[in-house]
């Protein structure tokens, strides 16, 4: 449920109208040889038969030369589409057949998805640089995939105060702005209304921030902390401009909005470009105090692709110190890819936002898969916060 | 084919008469061919062409294109909607299942329709559909109408040129153009930086995320299909009855109430369920335009099927939003074209 890394809502829809077409072929591969291709295990340094490669991944969410890098240096042909909510993507996975044979969800989506068989193990003799995988991060999401087994982590980041330095300071000189109170006190947010206020499309995830700043466990089922959840959501309600999680990107960066519950990435990039429109506006991403929530996106592998060899060596490659480097500094979401540390663009390396310190990333806790039956009254709650009623 | 045939008989059975010697050597079925028709019963013969052969042949294929294309799919979403949601590919239970023992097992969960009315969401979501949908149509009717019937009005040459220019968007994409009406409407958009610009107002008007902007995406993007069919009845017009109204002393305004309006009315019919049929169910224009707080069945059903995993329940909307939508519809028609059989 962590969506768009991307600027275009048309990206969004073009990929909700695709997947509409459930079993919707992507590529040109035929779908004739996924059975016979996908029972092969993958041998070291084996690449398929047919030299392409379909890759599903979040829109903006990698840097432009790493693609060509890559089918110059293995003479793979890669067919690249991106989307920009997981719930698209999930949609496309269950309905099975996507045709894909890299796809990138988020670790909470991954886990339901495990579970429903969509993955297939990868053979990490063929992912060498595994052992670049920072351990600190890896702790956090491998209870969602034990032992790792079906997916590599690409990037991982925060959802937090992404705002307007300047407008902020104009609307209210005091702005607890590292603080979820920026969004929660209906008596600080109040004053945003007029300048605008976004918040993510994502439940699951806006709902463990709400429980931070309440001080309730993350990812609690509980009926009382969901019914406590939704007080505080339906107070905010009347000052939010909308609930989306592309928008804001291109928003923020021309001022259309000042305030905006996003990821730390997103902020980042609309930053950047703010900066390269020269428009005056001075974007800035905070962790709140109170902690954040925490997302994995994860490399992963579907048990019908039809190019896996291809699949693992993309994924290796990816995991290379430097590519990662390249990729998390013109992203600016965080690699967990240790080797790659030194490498990245100190801009992005030394911005808390992306990569918090010691002391911030104990206070971030990551989201887990809900039960059905929740998921259900989430989402209910959740159309009821939307709707405003 | 009796055409051809027809055509055939007339110009040989004309031919024969000053034929060439040698024809024959060119023509040699002639004989035969005029034999065998003059032999056929014809009024049989026609019977057959058009009631066994020709009629079937022409319904065919739209025939065979509704089977495929609706009747198909819509089937396959009724049986989902009675299914149950399970996590697997696909994410919902099989109807048909074989039992230990062997016996086929017909499960049907009718809990999915029960559930749209323990929510006032889906009910409110439908009337504020048909609430936006109906305006919608309204305001193409008062825009697309004029229109109309100034291109019927204009000459063949201007006819063809505002006719193209009718159609002309169509060559950009529909979300491009929706798209574009974001850049026109939002608060440091073309709109209010102009309006800034001339004085007239000093603080932007907020028109994004309002109905007001979804009513202008709609309208703008259904003009045309209110406009074509209303074009093509008012087109066939027969102008001496206005010419009679006229020389009888009726006013314009008059003879239009009374000759062109009632005459147009099979257009008019056409063109608003053209528009109000696709706007009920529009998705992309109220996600990019429209608010929040409100949503239209479209948003609905694809926030059941993408959000909430849930197939069964979203076929059970598409499924109810299909009858309470398309049958009230069919008996207005049917009401409808009995009406203008008695005129």
């Amino acid at each position: 449920m962590i969506a768009v890394r991307g600027r275009h809502v048309i990206v969004a829809l073009a990929g909700v109208l695709l997947a509409a077409c459930g079993g919707a072929k992507q590529g040109s591969a035929p779908a004739g040889n996924s059975l016979g291709k996908a029972t092969h295990a993958a041998v070291p340094g084996l690449t398929d038969a047919e030299q392409v490669l379909n890759v599903y991944n979040w829109s903006d969410y990698i840097s432009p030369d790493v693609v060509p890098a890559f089918e110059k240096e293995y003479g793979i042909k890669v067919n690249y589409d991106v989307f920009d909510s997981n719930a698209v993507l999930q949609t496309k996975l269950l309905a099975g057949q996507t045709g894909y044979d890299v796809v990138v969800p988020s670790a909470n989506f991954m886990a339901l998805q495990i579970k429903a068989g969509v993955f297939q193990k990868l053979d990490k003799s063929r992912i060498p640089n595994l052992k670049n995988v920072d351990p600190d991060i890896a702790r956090r999401f491998e209870p969602l995939d034990p032992g790792m087994q079906y997916a590599v982590n690409y990037f991982w980041g925060t959802s937090g105060v992404g705002y307007n330095v300047d407008k902020i300071r104009a609307a209210l000189p005091d702005a607890p702005v590292d603080s979820f109170r920026m969004f929660y006190d209906p008596a600080v947010i109040k004053h945003f209304k007029s300048c605008g206020v976004s918040v993510l499309d994502e439940p699951e995830e806006i709902i463990n921030t709400v429980f931070v700043y309440l001080g309730l466990p993350a990812n609690s089922e509980k009926p009382e902390d969901l019914a406590a959840a939704e007080k505080v959501l339906m107070a905010m309600r009347p000052y939010v401009r909308y609930v989306n999680s592309s928008k804001y990107i291109e928003d923020l960066a021309n001022g259309e909005i000042c305030l905006a519950l996003g990821w730390s990435g997103d902020v980042g990039q609309a930053g950047l470009r703010a900066r390269e429109a020269k428009n005056g506006n001075n974007v800035k991403y905070l962790i709140p105090k109170e902690g954040a929530v925490m997302f994995f996106d994860m490399l992963a592998v579907p048990a019908d692709a039809v190019h896996p060899n291809n699949a693992h060596l993309f994924i290796n490659y990816l995991m290379k110190a430097d590519v990662s480097a390249k990729n998390s500094s013109a992203v600016h979401f965080a690699s967990s890819n240790a080797a790659a540390y030194p490498l990245i663009d100190p801009v992005v390396l030394n911005d808390r936002g992306i990569f918090p310190g010691p002391e911030a990333k104990e206070h971030l806790v990551a989201n887990l898969p809900r039960s059905q039956p929740y998921m259900r009254l989430l989402t209910r709650m959740w159309t009821r916060f939307k709707s405003g009623r | 084919m009796s055409g051809s045939n027809g055509r055939r008989w007339r110009s040989a059975s004309k031919g024969s008469g000053k034929r060439a010697p040698g024809s024959l050597l060119t023509r040699p079925w002639e004989p035969l061919w005029q034999l065998f028709h003059r032999l056929r019963p014809a009024r049989w013969s026609a019977y057959v062409r058009d009631h066994w052969i020709g009629k079937p042949l022409v319904t065919a294929v739209p025939m065979a294109w509704l089977v495929l294309f609706f009747m198909v799919p819509f089937i396959i979403v009724f049986g989902i909607s009675f299914s149950q949601s399970v996590l697997a590919i696909p994410p919902y239970e099989e109807l048909w299942g074989w039992t230990d023992d062997k016996v086929l097992q017909l499960r049907l969960h009718l809990a999915n329709y029960n559930y749209l009315f323990t929510d006032t969401l889906y009910v409110s979501s439908y009337l504020y559909s048909v609430k936006v949908a109906a305006v919608s149509t309204f305001f193409c009717l008062l825009l697309g109408y004029p229109m109309a019937y100034g291109i019927a009005r204009a000459s063949t040459t201007r006819r063809n040129i505002y006719l193209m220019l009718i159609i002309l968007p169509f060559w950009t994409s529909f979300l491009l153009r929706v798209y574009a009406w974001i850049g026109l409407l939002k608060s440091n958009g073309v709109i209010n930086n102009i309006l800034v610009w001339l004085g007239v107002i000093h603080e932007p008007i907020t028109m994004m995320q309002t109905d007001f902007a979804v009513y202008i995406g709609i309208v703008y993007s259904y003009l045309p299909f209110m406009i074509l069919p209303l074009y093509s009845n008012l087109e066939k017009h027969d102008r001496t009855l206005l010419e009679a109204a006229a020389d009888l002393g009726s006013r314009p305004w008059k003879a239009f109430m009374r000759i062109t309006l009632p005459l147009s009315m099979p257009g008019i019919v056409a063109g608003s369920l053209l528009v109000f049929i696709p706007a009920v169910g529009e998705y992309v224009i109220p996600s990019l335009l429209g608010r929040t707080d409100q949503l239209m069945i479209g948003r609905v059903l694809s926030d059941e099927f993408f959000e909430n995993r849930d197939w069964p329940v979203a076929s059970a909307v598409a499924i109810a939003m299909l009858i309470l939508l398309v049958v009230p519809i069919m008996i207005f028609q049917r009401y409808q074209n009995r009406e203008l059989a008695h005129k």
